[in-house]
């Protein structure tokens, strides 16, 4: 019986039985190697690219980007040129960024996982926040420049650039927040609530103490969407003159981004601010690059997994 | 006994504390309160958008409005669309011809063809280019891209929208190739392993299983691209310029809908003239445009992550 049984299934679907199957066969496999070939080929193109483009901003920067460059004030000569003031901008606009989307995004977070009941709130809160997150930045200049700098009257300050930011990148931290306060087990929570403590203090002392370092990663990300954003300080009306270094937080600024997008554009007048714009990139790339190397060491380090 | 008496009474003290107790009823009204603050903000956008951009469609003709013709800054401006939203539809399309076909092949190959190496080395690289400000690729698209495509096509000019495409379509690549391998990644492997068993190579394990498969997950990965090019601004900025051109030829400059808005406040127009609250109209089709492909992108999405 059994016998008999093979022998059906060799006759069905059995191994190439004319030379024509066979040349098939091998035909199908070799079209399937140039494929696969072609798409690493696609995926490294991708990848080459990003060589080029670092390769090219370092060879521009190269011979401009120097401690007197780094410590220098802004000047119309682009062998005086320095930054420090553009770094000081870029430091006071995260001072505004970091404690307004820390507490109104784990805020924003807590009140989802924990106390919104699944309903229209919950759904309204949430659909909006993925919205949000879609819109594109330029909108953004454009809500900033009418509630904060004309309605508010903050007019371009580091205060009215860092709360346009601040809602720009609102939506990461929400997000990342919340996944981390879902990844708080059960258990822990049942352990506090079993002590007698309210909801509230669990929340406190428990939900969020362990959830800790993925609120840190998410807000880490959040604040360097935040250095790299142009377009809503520009919508601002930050101005492309050569400005004194921010003092305090009404202070006119201008940030990285902001001195890169005005040097990119002037190169059709003066060649050489193709080569601070450069250096200016160099400067936040790095400040970009060790600040997510401190999300993937937060994250590999401190996240356990329950 | 010691341990559990003072057990007992740290869950009595926490019980009756007043100040627990007050805490408790106070603070979900605190939570709503902030959760609320980035509805306001929908509503904010919304409501400022719509004020400005109403007083610009009062002042100015409708016809005129879908004519080819921008001129706000003339001594009789003229403030047809057109223009905007043709360079804004060349400048994505072309950027969809660079990112669809490079992040879908890139897609494929991390998660059907690398191996775990491979997929642990290219992804985080791919991550790397997500992670690049939209302002260093407008530097790049601008001082090299530029220049390295005029040597091809010598008729280019120094700014033009083919440049700025292709290093927007470049920019998107890693948007397009993670949320196509996440759908991928999605289709259970009994599907992968049945077509293999029956002896189909990798590709049409590829072609003929997961792409009908995650069809709806690549789909709305290409919506979330399109949506990302049209609101994308510093690229085209930069590379595009400023020129209120209504042309298909792509070697010219032309002004996208961003753009515009952006070339408007940086101190060309003057609070309260009609080219102010041109910009507000811009800000409401170009938010509308975005938050209807979002809307449509997650709707699909959601659909698919349904089926399996």
């Amino acid at each position: 019986m059994q016998g008999t049984k093979t022998i059906q299934v060799k006759d069905s679907i059995g191994p190439a039985k004319s030379v024509s199957d066979s040349k098939q066969i091998r035909n199908r496999i070799v079209v399937n190697f140039i494929a696969e070939r072609i798409f690493l080929v696609s995926t490294v193109s991708a990848l080459a690219v990003l060589g080029v483009l670092i390769y090219r901003i370092i060879t521009q920067s190269i011979g401009w980007l120097d401690l007197n460059f780094l410590t220098g004030k802004l000047s119309i000569f682009p062998e005086k040129a320095g930054i420090f003031g553009v770094i000081t901008g870029t430091v006071m606009l995260m001072l505004v960024v970091i404690p307004v989307t820390v507490s109104l995004g784990t805020a924003t977070a807590v009140f989802l996982e924990e106390y919104a009941k699944k309903g229209r709130v919950q759904t309204l809160i949430q659909t909006n926040i993925s919205n949000l997150a879609g819109v594109p930045s330029v909108i953004f200049g454009l809500l900033g420049l009418t509630v904060f700098g004309r309605i508010f009257n903050l007019g371009s300050s580091v205060l009215a650039g860092g709360l346009t930011m601040s809602l720009l990148v609102l939506p990461i931290v929400v997000v990342a927040s919340q996944e981390a306060i879902r990844a708080v087990p059960g258990y822990l929570r049942d352990a506090s609530y079993a002590m007698g403590a309210t909801k509230w203090i669990t929340i406190k002392k428990i939900v969020l103490p362990t959830a800790l370092p993925g609120i840190l990663t998410g807000t880490i990300l959040a604040i360097s969407r935040a250095i790299g954003e142009t377009a809503p300080l520009i919508v601002l009306g930050i101005p492309a003159l050569i400005l004194r270094t921010p003092s305090n937080f009404m202070d006119d600024f201008t940030a990285l981004p902001v001195q890169i997008y005005y040097w990119t554009l002037d190169t059709v007048l003066t060649k050489e601010y193709a080569n601070l714009a450069a250096s200016t990139i160099i400067v936040l790339l790095v400040i970009l690059f060790i600040m997510n190397s401190f999300a993937i060491i937060i994250r590999n380090k401190y996240q356990k997994r329950y | 006994m010691e341990s559990t008496k003072s057990i007992r009474e740290t869950v009595r003290r926490n019980i009756n504390s007043k100040k627990n107790k007050r805490m408790e009823k106070l603070m979900p009204g605190v939570l709503l309160a902030t959760a609320l603050i980035s509805v306001l903000t929908t509503l904010g956008i919304v409501v400022t958008l719509l004020i400005d951009a109403y007083k610009f469609f009062e002042a100015v003709p409708f016809l005129e409005i879908f004519s080819t013709k921008l001129a706000p800054l003339a001594a009789e401006p003229s403030f047809g669309i057109l223009p905007l939203i043709n360079a804004t539809i060349m400048t994505s399309v072309i950027a969809m011809f660079v990112a669809i076909p490079i992040g879908l092949t890139a897609a494929l190959y991390l998660s059907e063809f690398a191996s775990d190496k491979q997929r642990k080395v290219l992804k985080p690289m791919l991550e790397l280019l997500a992670g690049i400000p939209t302002i260093v690729y407008g530097f790049f698209a601008y001082s090299f891209v530029t220049p390295f495509l005029m040597k091809l096509i010598p008729s280019l000019g120094a700014k033009n929208a083919l440049s700025p495409g292709i290093v927007m379509g470049i920019m998107i690549i890693p948007l397009v190739a993670s949320l196509s391998e996440d759908a991928m990644s999605a289709v259970p492997n009994s599907m992968r392993e049945g077509a293999l068993a029956l002896g189909s190579t990798k590709l049409e394990v590829s072609i003929k299983v997961i792409i009908p498969a995650a069809i709806s997950g690549i789909i709305a990965s290409f919506v979330l691209a399109i949506s990302r090019a049209v609101g994308e601004t510093m690229v085209v900025t930069i590379a595009s310029g400023s020129a209120k051109n209504f042309t298909f030829d792509i070697t010219r400059s032309m002004q996208t809908m961003t753009a515009y808005i952006v070339e408007f406040t940086s101190g060309d127009a003057g609070s309260g003239t009609i080219g102010y609250y041109s910009l507000y109209a811009v800000g409401f089709l170009l938010f509308v445009f975005t938050l209807l492909m979002n809307m449509f992108a997650h709707r699909i999405a959601k659909k698919f992550r349904e089926e399996y």
